[in-house]
C-alpha cells in the first residue's frame, strides 16, 4: 500500500561505511544504495535480520551517524531540507522540533527523576513547567508506570520500566517525524498495546514514522508498509589499504 | 509544515588562532564558531592544548596569531571599538577586555579556590559581580545571594559562612552561583567537575544541565571526561597536539567517530 500524499522524507541511494582505524583501516560497509520515501501519517517498518543496518539508518536520519553517500531530504511546504549536508548546529533545533527518536535503551542521567526525563523535550521548547509536568505525568500514567516511581531517577528501574520512560519521552513532544528503534522490545502485552495506540495517534495527527519492531503482532498492526533491508546490502566487509594515522 | 529556521546567530568566533609554546605545545590555527544557546565541548587529553585554547578564547591570553571575535548585541556604539556588533577581543584595550569578562562573560575554574574569595562570606562572593554591575542595595544583594545559594543547592542559611568552611563540591557550586548570578551571555568552564568525587559530580552535572536550559546559556566547556561531555555538550571539538582533529554533534563524535585519534579516544573509555 503506498500513500497518495506527498512524501515528507526521501532517502536516495544511501550509503554507509565505517572505517575502523584501530583495525588497520578496515572498511565495514553496512549499507549500500538504500532508497525510500515516507509520507505524513504513514508508518514504514524496517525489517530484516539483526546487523543488517536498520538502527544505522535511523541513526543517520537522527544525525547521530554521518552519511557516507547518498541524500536524505525532508520536504516542507516552502522547500526541501537536505539532512546530509546540514551543519552540526542546525541539528539542535531540528531534533527539538522536527525529528524525534525513541532509542532502544534509556540513557540515564544520574539524579534526574523519571518525570523530568519525560518533561525535558517540552521544557526545551519553552513549555511552561507546570504544563510539562502535567503532560509527562499523564503520559507515564498511560504507560502504567507506578506513580511512586515518577520522582525517582530511572537508573534502578527494570528494563521494561526504563523503556516506558523512554517511550513517554519520545512521544510527548509529538515530532512530525518519529524514529522508533524497537520501542516495544521489553514490554508486556498491556504496555505494547499502549505503544500501538500512541503510534496510531501519531499517524492520525499526520506524523511520519519509521520504525523497527521485532514483535510481529505489533508490526502488523502499525505498519502501512514493510521495507526489507536484506536487498540493500553489499558485501559486509571490504578491507582497504593500511592505515597510517595514530597508534 | 513550513521549513524550520535552523540557523542560530554566532556568539563567539576564533579565526586562525594560534599560541605555541613549542612544537605541538599550545594550539595552532584554530577556527571555532559558537552559536547562541549552544554548549560547545572541547575534549582531548592533557597537553592537547584545550586549556590554552580556553584562555585565548576567554580573553586571558593573547594569541600569537589570529582573532577572537565576540558578537555582542551591545558591542556597537559603546566605545566604537566594534563594528556591526563585532568585537575583536585583542584589538580592544585591556580595561575593556576585563570589563567584558566581568560584565558579560563568566568563567568557572576547575579549582573553585581560583574563582572564589575564600576569606569573605558566601553571600559576598555571590554579590561581588552584581556590585561590579552597579547593584548597591544591601537587601537586594542579600536576596540574590540567598536565591542563588538555593539554586545551586546550598543551604541559604550558610550565606554568612566563608567558603573555606565548605566542602569541595559545595565550593564548586558556590563558584557557579557567583559566576551565573549576573546572567552572563557567555560562560567558559574549565573541567568544572574535575576535582570532585563521582557522587558530587553527578549532582553538579544535573544542576549545570538545568541552569544551561533555564538561562539559555552559551557555554564553552573544556573537559577530558567524555561522559561529562556527553551529558553537557551539544557539539564537540576534539583536540590533539594543539590541533582540532574532528568536530561534530556530541553523539556523532562519540558514536560515529571519523578520525583515527577520536576512535582511539572513544574506544579507550571504560564503561562500568
Amino acid at each position: 500500500m503506498t500513500s497518495l500524499t506527498q512524501p515528507f522524507l526521501s532517502v536516495d541511494a544511501l550509503h554507509k561505511a565505517f572505517v575502523l582505524h584501530g583495525q588497520g583501516g578496515m572498511t565495514l560497509e553496512v549499507m549500500r544504495d538504500l532508497s525510500l520515501t515516507l509520507s505524513p501519517g504513514e508508518c514504514l517498518v524496517l525489517s530484516g535480520p539483526s546487523g543488517i543496518g536498520k538502527s544505522t539508518l535511523l541513526k543517520m536520519l537522527h544525525g547521530s551517524y554521518r552519511v557516507t553517500g547518498g541524500t536524505l531530504r525532508l520536504h516542507f511546504e516552502d522547500g526541501d531540507l537536505s539532512l546530509d549536508t546540514l551543519p552540526a548546529h542546525a541539528w539542535h533545533t531540528l531534533r527539538r522540533d522536527v525529528i524525534g527518536y525513541v532509542s532502544q535503551f534509556l540513557r540515564v542521567v544520574p539524579r534526574v527523576p523519571a518525570v523530568e526525563v519525560v518533561m525535558e523535550p517540552l521544557l526545551a521548547r519553552g513549555v511552561d513547567e507546570a504544563e510539562a509536568r502535567a503532560r509527562a505525568e499523564a503520559m507515564l500514567a498511560r504507560l502504567n508506570l507506578p506513580e511512586r516511581l515518577w520522582s525517582l531517577p530511572p537508573g534502578t528501574f527494570s528494563g521494561g520500566e526504563q523503556q516506558r520512560v523512554n517511550i513517554a519521552r519520545g512521544f510527548i513532544a509529538e515530532h512530525p517525524l518519529l524514529l522508533l528503534d524497537e520501542p516495544t522490545a521489553s514490554l508486556d502485552a498491556a504496555n505494547r498495546e499502549v505503544v500501538v495506540q500512541l503510534i496510531q495517534e501519531a499517524k492520525a495527527r499526520g506524523a511520519a514514522l519509521l520504525g523497527i519492531f521485532h514483535d510481529e503482532d505489533v508490526r502488523d498492526r502499525v505498519a502501512d508498509r514493510l521495507l526489507p533491508l536484506t536487498t540493500h546490502m553489499g558485501a559486509a566487509i571490504a578491507p582497504t589499504a593500511a592505515d597510517e594515522e595514530v597508534r | 509544515m513550513k521549513r524550520p529556521d535552523l540557523d542560530r546567530a554566532t556568539l563567539l568566533e576564533a579565526r586562525g588562532v594560534s599560541r605555541l609554546y613549542g612544537p605541538g605545545k599550545g594550539c595552532e590555527a584554530i577556527d571555532i564558531r559558537l552559536h547562541r544557546g549552544e554548549v560547545l565541548g572541547i575534549v582531548g587529553e592533557s597537553g592537547s592544548g584545550k586549556s590554552t585554547l580556553l584562555r585565548l578564547l576567554a580573553g586571558m591570553e593573547r594569541p600569537d596569531a589570529g582573532q577572537v571575535v565576540y558578537h555582542s548585541a551591545a558591542a556597537q556604539g559603546r566605545d566604537g571599538a566594534g563594528h556591526e556588533g563585532e568585537l575583536d577581543l585583542y584589538a580592544i584595550g585591556e580595561a575593556r577586555r576585563r570589563a567584558l569578562l566581568r560584565m558579560e562573560w563568566g568563567l568557572v575554574h576547575q579549582n573553585p579556590r581560583d574563582g572564589l574569595r575564600l576569606g569573605v562570606s558566601a553571600g559576598a562572593n555571590i554579590g561581588e559581580r552584581l556590585m561590579a554591575l552597579g547593584e548597591r542595595h544591601y537587601g537586594q544583594l542579600r536576596a540574590a545571594g540567598q536565591d542563588w545559594m538555593g539554586r545551586v543547592e546550598l543551604d541559604p542559611r550558610r550565606i554568612d559562612d566563608a567558603p573555606k568552611t565548605f566542602s569541595g563540591g559545595m565550593q564548586q557550586r558556590l563558584q557557579i552561583a557567583r559566576t551565573l548570578v549576573t546572567r552572563p551571555n557567555l560562560v567558559f568552564m574549565d573541567e568544572p567537575t574535575g576535582g570532585l568525587d563521582v557522587s558530587v559530580q553527578a549532582r553538579l552535572l544535573d544542576m549545570l544541565r538545568t541552569l544551561v536550559r533555564e538561562l539559555g546559556l552559551s557555554v564553552i566547556l573544556v573537559t577530558h571526561d567524555l561522559a561529562v561531555a556527553r551529558l553537557l555538550a551539544h557539539r564537540l571539538m576534539v583536540m590533539r597536539r594543539g590541533q582540532v582533529v574532528e568536530t561534530g554533534l556530541t553523539d556523532q563524535i562519540l558514536d560515529d567517530p571519523q578520525h583515527a585519534y577520536t576512535q582511539l579516544l572513544v574506544s579507550s573509555v571504560l564503561t562500568p
